[in-house]
């Protein structure tokens, strides 16, 4: 249950920018997170409606933008999308890889009044 | 005038919304911390090592038979995390190694902050090597990085061999695999060949050490890594 750490730590993210634009309310956050990272949305919806109660965020849209999987095969070259990190190469079948995508966990923006 | 009753009051609440564009990573606080401590490991040439496996892998024991076996050769310090208990920090203890205990109480995991405060009140010695058992559990300590310079995964032949598959994120974030328990072998149907090929699969470079803490084959090569560390 990891999740409440990470859903704690855009919360906190979230109020210190509305502070410093001495932002009445938050009426929208916007989220990034990759499909390579280990959130459980089930859980992480749960840690969220739990933890932004009597906070600015409580009764704000959130928009999460699920970030798919890419990596760039070492041997070939060739880009593809993953849907697991040990899924391998569509091109050659190595597991030789560097992902460039899907691991992205951050809060991209916040629509503020 | 107002339109409702007719005063004069002015009614003119701003309504300037803005978007701010944040861009700031979750774990930027913890990322923060993990760097203020590995700068901290550097500048007293500790090595870090962080410790993760799932729960009854061996980990605590393994530790206790390389603080026993490498006494003399180095300086160990320990730091344990548990949920509940000392259980761990007492066996560590009773190797005669300087050891302290965080517990999480119901966190699943270690942070850079926890560690932060363990080594405040620990302040463990220089040029020496500090093992941080991090909370038996595959999943959540994998996102937290410590400030540790190398993470050390336990499996045992007692688990599946598709555990890497199970929990990819802590081995792909993992420097070495260790699988333990390598006595068993005989007597449970773990594919250690599956196993070796899954944890490629999930990161093709990762080191793997074969060893039983029992029987005391393959520890040599384990503390061949660790003094080439």
């Amino acid at each position: 249950m990891h999740e409440l750490s990470i859903v704690t730590g855009i919360i906190d993210i979230a109020l210190r920018e509305a502070e410093k634009a001495h932002a009445d309310m938050i009426e929208a956050i916007e989220l990034d997170i990759g499909c390579l990272t280990t959130i459980e949305m089930t859980a992480f919806d749960f840690a969220w409606r739990q933890a932004i109660k009597g906070t600015l965020l409580e009764g704000c849209t959130r928009i999460v933008n699920r970030i798919e999987g890419r990596a760039r095969c070492l041997d070939c070259d060739t880009v593809f999308g993953l849907q697991q990190v040990y899924d391998a190469c569509t091109g050659c079948g190595s597991h030789w890889i560097a992902i460039e995508e899907g691991r992205q966990l951050s809060v991209r923006a916040l629509t503020i009044s | 005038m107002c339109a409702t009753c007719g005063c004069d009051t002015v009614t003119t609440k701003k309504a300037s919304r803005q978007v701010v564009e944040v861009e700031r990573d979750v774990l930027h606080e913890n990322n923060l911390l993990a760097e203020r401590n590995r700068g901290y490991f550097l500048a007293k040439d500790i090595l870090a090592i962080n410790l993760v496996s799932s729960p009854g892998s061996g980990k605590t024991t393994l530790l206790e038979r390389t603080l026993t076996d490498m006494k003399g050769q180095c300086t160990f310090a320990v730091i344990e995390g548990d949920q509940q208990t000392t259980n761990d920090a007492d066996r560590i203890h009773a190797t005669g190694t300087k050891v302290t205990q965080i517990n999480t109480g119901k966190g699943c995991h270690l942070d850079a902050h926890m560690i932060h405060h363990a080594l405040e009140g620990m302040r463990p010695p220089g040029e020496s090597i500090l093992f941080i058992e991090n909370v038996g559990n595959l999943v959540c300590p994998a996102m937290f990085d410590l400030g540790e310079k190398q993470r050390v995964v336990v499996m045992s032949v007692t688990e599946g061999d598709d555990k890497p598959l199970k929990y990819p994120d802590m081995f792909y974030s993992s420097t070495l695999c260790i699988i333990n328990k390598t006595d068993l072998l005989p007597y449970v149907p773990f594919d250690i060949e599956k196993a070796r090929s899954n944890v490629h699969k999930v990161k093709a470079d990762l080191p793997i050490i074969e060893l039983s803490c029992l029987s005391g084959e393959g520890l040599n090569v384990w503390y061949e890594w660790l003094l080439s560390k």
